[in-house]
């Protein structure tokens, strides 16, 4: 049934995602270096540290001074050539590419993750989950409500509800972090109901249903803030998007045929409207991966926007080039999937390929 | 042709005010830029600056973290202004006396305080800054206060330390004690509470009960402070500047640094205008032109174009852009810039490329091809013509999108490190714990100032948007 051309195509589109993928995770690598210009940086903080390790250290305390600086010297050498500072950035550049390429993230410069690894990976897989709880949560209890709320909607247009939605479809404009900073100031501030940030309760609890109870607590107003500014735009262009599809040529037809309007629904609106939904839904399920750098900022929540923030806090390239590179991937193979799935169930696609 | 589309400009107004979200949008918009102006007429750009900039040394006479004087309706009380009383300067209720004391070289300056305190709450703070002129020893300095009581405090003689000595008189162990002693000597045995602090054993009404449960009432009236100086030689003198703070300032309150917050919030209007016009104009024209060159001319240029927007896909766009403001350090044009270059490939360019792949056959390009058109007359006067009106809406839309991305990078403290803005206000107001102590006054200011911007283009885009696509109109 599968075509040769569909497999060709499918190929071909694989490696140009996949090209595309490469250009994105050098001009990271190149951004996040700033061109070399950072290694000025981080040499100058290697020998500071290492000048520091050896004056604090009792065993050299002995030493005279130019044995001393000669021994900074030698072990700030050893250093640079362990971290690879002594190649051309050009060169560098694209080990480095190829690394990220195959997904060998290696070390970070400084950063260390909660459970003392230096490893770029372990640094992103402990952070990813409390992302993907949050974000991903949240994602997915959006596209709900926005769906079930504006398919409502569309049957009911020009209701009380519809025009209020129309309304306040320009509160949407507010991001979530700024919704965020409000909900922080009237439930913690004022109010004193909820925890302003963080992922649990200091100390955490011991049980695990009372552990999980606490993150639920902490979850609810960063999920609130971001509810809370996708909803009326959410609702209002999803009712916008079936109400043209409901006026489409074809549904006159199938009205004018007498078929039920339930039928109509399901097999003349919603059929056809459901790939673009699909996409969009699939591309933010994606995204929210990613987490928010500013809603985690505000929310102290731990996940990988705070990494991300952090990583450029602390000028830390590998950590930086090894989100993106999770992140790129993640993506090119969500549009490949997405690019699949439209070559077998779009009539008009496959067509193309018959 | 140019006429055509003023007249065009001026129906599409007219027609905008026909829906209430324009009518709304265009009054905030107004609104927003009188403040602009107001904010560059009355405070020139190196004046605000300098005073945002300028170090504690300026808003010394200023209550720190006072709220804004308009706070009084909801709290419901009269709460205190800062008086200042300066005896270098004639000041109303001061005066200064000096008498040399005769057959010797020392003279006694005395100087009078008199004010009223007749508000609801008790004072934020209070200081006496010396400033002495001496030879070799140092004025003895002895300060009494009356209260509107009669009750007369005396605090014991010390000299100056320096000749810009300073009395932080609501934080000085000394005065606490001597005003513990008072009270203990006044009313003989009482355990005087630790909750309160000088300022309200000061101005406040005491009473045995209050001092022990520690709620003292303020004791309205008017307060006479007396500072006599003992100067040791004949060109020795003192003046000195009684600053009682307030809790409430001017009408947007102050910050940490005792600056008053109006500075920000009126320069942070123009800025936030001209960054979010400024990058959401210069996005959409560059998106239509890029899109458009690829798909007129297609080929190769075209799946360049094409290609380099899926890049752009796939590249992060905000940890990019904080990545390159953190490394930098930027100004907010470099800012400007960077978030243009950012966004130019962005999802904009497909939507318009297929718009212009079904303008590519209409008969009147078609026209134009056969007598002999260039490529870029075609373009730019042509097809962008026909195309720019249904961008129109978006374009307005995405204005806050850029302001609020302005003030989100501020707010990470990655802005201009010399402009006063929004998001910079929130910024401070963050790290200086705001959101948690409940200065509400602190963030609602420019958080509201962000939603009015934000609305005002949301609205005009909304009702435009309208008007391009009547197809929208029904629903």
């Amino acid at each position: 049934m599968v075509s040769k051309n569909l497999l060709k195509y499918i190929a071909i589109r694989a490696i140009a995602i996949y090209l595309t993928v490469v250009v994105a995770i050098y001009l990271t690598i190149i951004v996040a270096n700033m061109g070399g210009k950072i290694d000025d940086f981080i040499l100058g903080d290697l020998y500071t540290q290492i000048t520091e390790t050896v004056n604090r250290n009792p065993q050299y305390r002995s030493l005279p001074g130019p044995e001393k600086d000669k021994l900074i010297r030698q072990m700030f050498e050893n250093e640079v050539k362990r971290l690879g500072y002594d190649r051309p950035f050009l060169e560098r550049s694209l080990i480095y590419l190829k690394n990220a390429l195959t997904l060998d993230l290696g070390r970070a410069l400084f950063m260390v993750s909660d459970s003392g690894s230096r490893f770029v990976r372990n640094i992103i897989l402990e952070r990813l989950p409390n992302t993907v709880l949050l974000f991903t949560t949240v994602t997915v209890l959006n596209f709900f409500i926005h769906l079930f709320l504006g398919l409502y909607l569309s049957r009911h247009h020009n209701s009380f509800f519809d025009r209020l939605v129309v309304a306040l479809s320009p509160t949407s404009t507010l991001p979530g972090w700024f919704y965020g900073i409000f909900l922080i100031l009237i439930f913690y501030t004022w109010l004193h109901l909820l925890p302003p940030g963080g992922l649990v309760d200091v100390p955490p609890p011991p049980d695990p249903v009372s552990y999980a109870l606490s993150v639920l607590k902490h979850m609810i107003l960063p999920m609130a803030s971001w509810i809370i500014s996708g909803f009326f735009l959410g609702v209002y262009g999803t009712r916008t998007f079936f109400l043209i599809f409901s006026t489409e040529d074809y549904v006159e037809a199938a009205k004018a045929k007498g078929l039920p309007p339930r039928l109509i629904e399901t097999r003349y609106i919603l059929r056809p409207s459901l790939p673009p939904i699909v996409t969009s839904f699939a591309l933010s399920l994606i995204g929210s991966w990613g987490g928010a750098i500013i809603t985690e900022t505000v929310f102290e929540w731990p996940g990988l926007g705070l990494v991300t923030w952090q990583a450029i806090q602390s000028f830390d390239t590998p950590v930086l080039v090894g989100i993106t590179v999770i992140y790129a991937y993640l993506l090119a193979a969500t549009v490949l999937i997405l690019d699949i799935i439209y070559a077998l169930i779009d009539p008009r696609i496959k067509a193309g390929f018959a | 042709m140019s006429k055509r589309m003023e007249s065009g400009i001026k129906a599409t107004i007219k027609e905008l005010l026909t829906y209430k979200s324009g009518v709304l949008g265009i009054a905030i918009l107004v609104f927003l830029i009188g403040l602009s102006i107001y904010a560059m007429v009355v405070l020139p750009y190196d004046q605000a600056i300098k005073l945002w900039r300028g170090s504690e040394g300026i808003w010394l006479n200023n209550p720190r973290n006072a709220l804004p004087e308009w706070w009084e309706i909801f709290v419901g009380k009269k709460l205190p202004r800062t008086i200042i009383l300066d005896s270098k300067t004639a000041t109303f209720g001061v005066s200064k006396a000096v008498t040399p004391v005769a057959g010797t070289n020392i003279r006694l300056v005395t100087i009078t305080y008199l004010f009223e305190f007749n508000y609801d709450d008790f004072p934020s703070e209070m200081n006496v800054f010396f400033y002495a002129k001496y030879q070799k020893d140092p004025p003895l300095v002895k300060i009494t206060l009356k209260k509107p009581g009669g009750d007369t405090i005396e605090f014991p003689r010390f000299a100056l330390k320096a000749p810009n000595d300073t009395l932080y008189y609501s934080i000085s162990n000394d005065v606490l004690n001597t005003l513990l002693s008072h009270y203990v000597s006044k009313y003989g045995k009482i355990n005087i509470s630790e909750k309160l602090s000088p300022l309200e054993l000061t101005f406040g009404k005491d009473t045995a009960e209050g001092l022990e449960k520690g709620t003292l009432d303020v004791e309205k009236g008017v307060y006479r402070l007396t500072i006599e100086a003992t100067c040791f030689s004949e060109d020795s003198d003192l003046d000195a500047r009684v600053v009682v703070y307030g809790k409430v300032y001017g009408p947007a309150g102050t910050d940490h640094l005792r600056r008053p917050l109006e500075i920000a919030l009126l320069w942070g209007t123009p800025i936030a205008l001209a960054f979010g016009l400024t990058a959401s104009l210069v996005t959409s024209l560059l998106q239509l032109i890029i899109a458009t060159i690829g798909a007129w001319y297609g080929g190769i240029i075209d799946s360049a174009i094409q290609r380099i927007t899926e890049i752009y896909l796939i590249l992060p766009f905000l940890p990019f852009l904080i990545l390159i403001a953190a490394f930098y350090k930027l100004d907010i044009w470099v800012i400007l810039a960077a978030v243009i270059v950012l966004s130019i490939f962005g999802a904009g360019i497909k939507s318009t490329r297929a718009l212009v792949l079904s303008i590519k056959e209409y008969p009147y390009i078609e026209a134009a091809k056969t007598y002999g058109a260039s490529n870029l007359r075609i373009i730019f006067l042509y097809i962008i013509p026909k195309i720019l009106p249904p961008i129109v809406p978006g374009l307005i839309s995405a204005v806050p999108g850029y302001v609020f991305l302005e003030a989100a990078l501020s707010f990470l403290g990655l802005g201009d490190p010399f402009l006063p803005t929004w998001g910079k206000i929130l910024n401070d107001a963050r790290n200086a714990g705001a959101l948690y102590r409940g200065y509400y006054y602190w963030v609602l200011e420019p958080s509201i100032l962000l939603m009015l911007t934000a609305f005002a283009f949301a609205f005009i885009g909304f009702a435009l948007d309208r008007i391009v696509n009547p197809r929208l109109r029904e629903m």
